[in-house]
């Protein structure tokens, strides 16, 4: 066991992938820290690396191109089940490093230990099987059942999303169902297993905003009645706002900011969070204002600017931010900020706490 | 304010086999049925509904590329529905489009300034220097360098290749345009770059929008008007800003209360109408109201009637039974 009520921690991941063109910095350095229990948004806009750091914690990344280069990824070892992987000294005490492990074992971590919702229910969906068969495939698979109690749970679980006539759309393909429909398929099937973990990567950008709360409602009604902890990525903030407890705002493969969800919307600590705020409109304004959007484009991954990547877009940038990358300082009580401005020796900006 | 277009009773069905593989059985998608509303000179009308409510198909009708079943489309006192070819061209170049995908829009082996010239060419403006200063100025316009008006769609991001379209829709002058879902496929970030730049080519060229999405809260911020449609009809029709604070429409108002708003305080605690089910399909919609299939305050009468849209004071639209 380990004491800190820690379920996973993602300590220095570096993943690139090796292209023609050059070296593609994905991911790179990130550390992150998953509770028990809790839901995790991670924030940012496509080419950010959001989606690359789950895939590595998978372990999905298709190689060649990709290649996870660096860094550890703990997991809680007595969930796992894995005592002589398990670390026996040292701050990692109890967890089991998956980067570290051989393919056979990783595939009893994945499904099993990790459920993982995708964003496009039509191409992660096999259109050739029925529902009834992909649902309780994993299962049999990790041995939890026969194929006569998976069928069973996979019945009670289309009827726990909300499925209508579970015991017939068994037997039904993936096209007879409605694309909401199938994200609901999709996570039955993430959480049959009653994984420690569920991944769900943007889960709801291909469905209309009416079927967007359907699954967001259920979402939360289901993270209520199972003990798993959930990490949600999505490029919406406001999607987060609703779900999670703490968020991690990341850009060109970087965390940029990293705090507890009612912090980082009250007091953001990075010039970017502060700019995606205040490029979306909201519903309730009573205003019609103008909206601040971030100048610029998202850099290059091929190669990336020096000092910190967001600086070229950054209005409040200084000389040192386009020499030297700032480090992730604590600006709060479990409040990380990636900003130079946050220096006792910067200009003072509104919104910005000073530390050593 | 003088009324720029007018569309009437506008109907297009489309036909569609649901026979099956082997067996031909001809049915009529209800893409729109029976849509009608005015826009006025210099107004930005949003037109929103999920996916399948038919608002792509009446930007698309309005433009001429789909022949309507029925109805009138009148712009500047023409009826577009009956145009020669020939007429209809000549409209054209007053009325553009700005499509969705900034990636499947732009022709990949033309170049910036060919794609942008070549409204110019077909009408046959001006001589070749003329046109090329015209690309270059329009490249200016919409915030890129005019220098790159020899490179190819590739060498662009997302949200540079949307504003090449919108170059490209500008370059006749035009007075109206519509704007079918511009933003949906670009980056947070880059959104409000692309809307900021419509309301000020808006301002500077006098344009008319019909904005086209699904994002409400983008809708509500650029239109002067909203019109909600649901399975091919208008189910309420109102100013921007009265909308969110008085919707009428059941149907708007799960709509509105579906919609993420990005401050957790408000959003752990909101009430939501979750709208059960999907949305019914058009080629074999519900008799009566269209919604009442997922209408939280169906009667029996809703089955049996449709409602008529009817006018609730200060131009604010609905079609509900149970409205007053």
């Amino acid at each position: 066991m380990n004491e800190d009520n820690v379920l996973m921690r993602i300590q220095g991941l570096t993943t690139n992938f090796h292209t023609y063109a050059g070296v593609v910095h994905a991911v790179d350095d990130l550390s992150l820290t998953v509770p028990k229990d809790s839901v995790v948004g991670i924030v940012g806009e496509s080419g950010s690396g959001k989606s690359v750091t789950m895939m590595s914690v998978m372990r999905l990344i298709p190689s060649p191109p990709g290649r996870i280069e660096g860094g550890n990824v703990w997991f809680d070892g007595a969930a796992l089940g894995m005592p002589d992987r398990t670390e026996k000294e040292g701050p990692n005490k109890g967890m089991v490093d998956l980067l570290g492990l051989p393919a056979d074992a990783m595939m009893k971590v994945r499904g099993r230990h990790i459920g993982m919702i995708f964003q496009d229910p039509m191409v992660s969906l096999n259109p050739v099987l029925t529902i009834g068969l992909q649902m309780t495939e994993s299962m049999v698979v990790h041995g939890l059942a026969t194929k006569e109690e998976a069928w069973k749970r996979a019945v009670d679980m289309l009827a726990l999303v909300g499925i209508p006539n579970p015991e017939e759309r068994m037997r039904d393909y993936p096209h007879q169902y409605s694309g909401g429909m199938r994200q609901r398929v999709m996570i039955a099937m993430a959480l049959s297993c009653s994984p420690e973990l569920v991944i769900a990567d943007e889960p709801t950008t291909s469905l209309d905003v009416t079927v967007q709360a359907q699954i967001l409602e259920l979402m939360k009604e289901l993270k209520a009645k199972l003990k798993s902890s959930i990490i949600i990525i999505s490029h919406d903030l406001s999607i987060v706002a609703g779900m999670a407890d703490k968020v991690v705002v990341m850009y060109a493969g970087r965390v940029l900011e990293e705090a507890d969800v009612y912090d980082l919307y009250e007091k953001p600590g990075h010039p970017y969070t502060m700019g995606l705020m205040k490029s979306v409109p909201r519903l309730d304004a009573e205003n019609r204002e103008r909206l601040v959007p971030i100048e610029g484009s998202p850099p290059d991954l091929l190669s990336p600017p020096a000092g910190c990547k967001f600086a070229p877009r950054c209005k409040y940038a200084m000389n040192i931010c386009r020499e030297q990358e700032p480090p992730l300082v604590m600006v709060g009580e479990g409040h990380r900020a990636r900003c130079f401005l946050h220096h006792p020796a910067a200009p003072a900006v509104i919104g910005f706490v000073k530390v050593d | 304010m003088d009324t720029i277009l007018k569309v009437e009773h506008l109907k297009k069905y489309f036909a569609v086999n649901v026979g099956g593989p082997f067996t031909r059985q001809m049915a009529s998608l209800k893409a729109v049925d029976d849509v009608s509303f005015d826009v006025g000179r210099g107004e930005t009308v949003g037109l929103v509904g999920e996916t399948g409510c038919g608002k792509t198909t009446v930007g698309r009708t309005i433009v001429g590329l789909y022949k309507p079943t029925a109805g009138a489309i009148t712009y500047c006192d023409q009826n577009l529905c009956v145009l020669t070819n020939e007429a209809m061209r000549k409209v054209r170049s007053k009325l553009q489009m700005i499509f969705q995908d900034p990636y499947a829009s732009l022709n990949p082996r033309m170049t910036v300034g060919n794609i942008i010239g070549e409204p110019m060419d077909i009408f046959s403006i001006g001589t070749l220097a003329e046109r090329r200063e015209r690309v270059q100025e329009l490249l200016r316009t919409v915030g890129l360098n005019p220098e790159h008006a020899n490179r190819f769609p590739h060498e662009f991001s997302g949200g540079q290749r949307q504003r090449i379209g919108i170059a490209r829709a500008l370059a006749m002058n035009p007075e109206f345009i519509i704007a079918d879902e511009p933003i949906s496929a670009l980056d947070v970030s880059i959104q409000a770059q692309i809307v900021n730049m419509l309301e000020d080519l808006q301002q500077n060229l006098g344009l008319t929008y019909l904005f086209i999405a699904h994002d409400l809260a983008m809708v509500k911020h650029i239109s002067d008007r909203v019109i909600v449609l649901y399975l091919g009809k208008v189910v309420e029709v109102d100013e921007s800003k009265d909308i969110y604070r008085h919707p009428l429409h059941p149907y708007t108002k799960a709509l509105l209360s579906a919609v993420p708003i990005p401050d957790p305080r408000i959003e752990m605690q909101r009430q939501r109408i979750v709208l059960k089910g999907d949305l019914p399909s058009p080629v074999n919609p519900p008799s009566g109201c269209h919604f009442r299939t997922r209408c939280p305050i169906a009667q029996p009468i809703c089955a049996e009637q449709q409602p008529e849209l009817r006018d609730m004071g200060s131009g604010h639209m609905v079609s509900c039974h149970f409205v007053s």
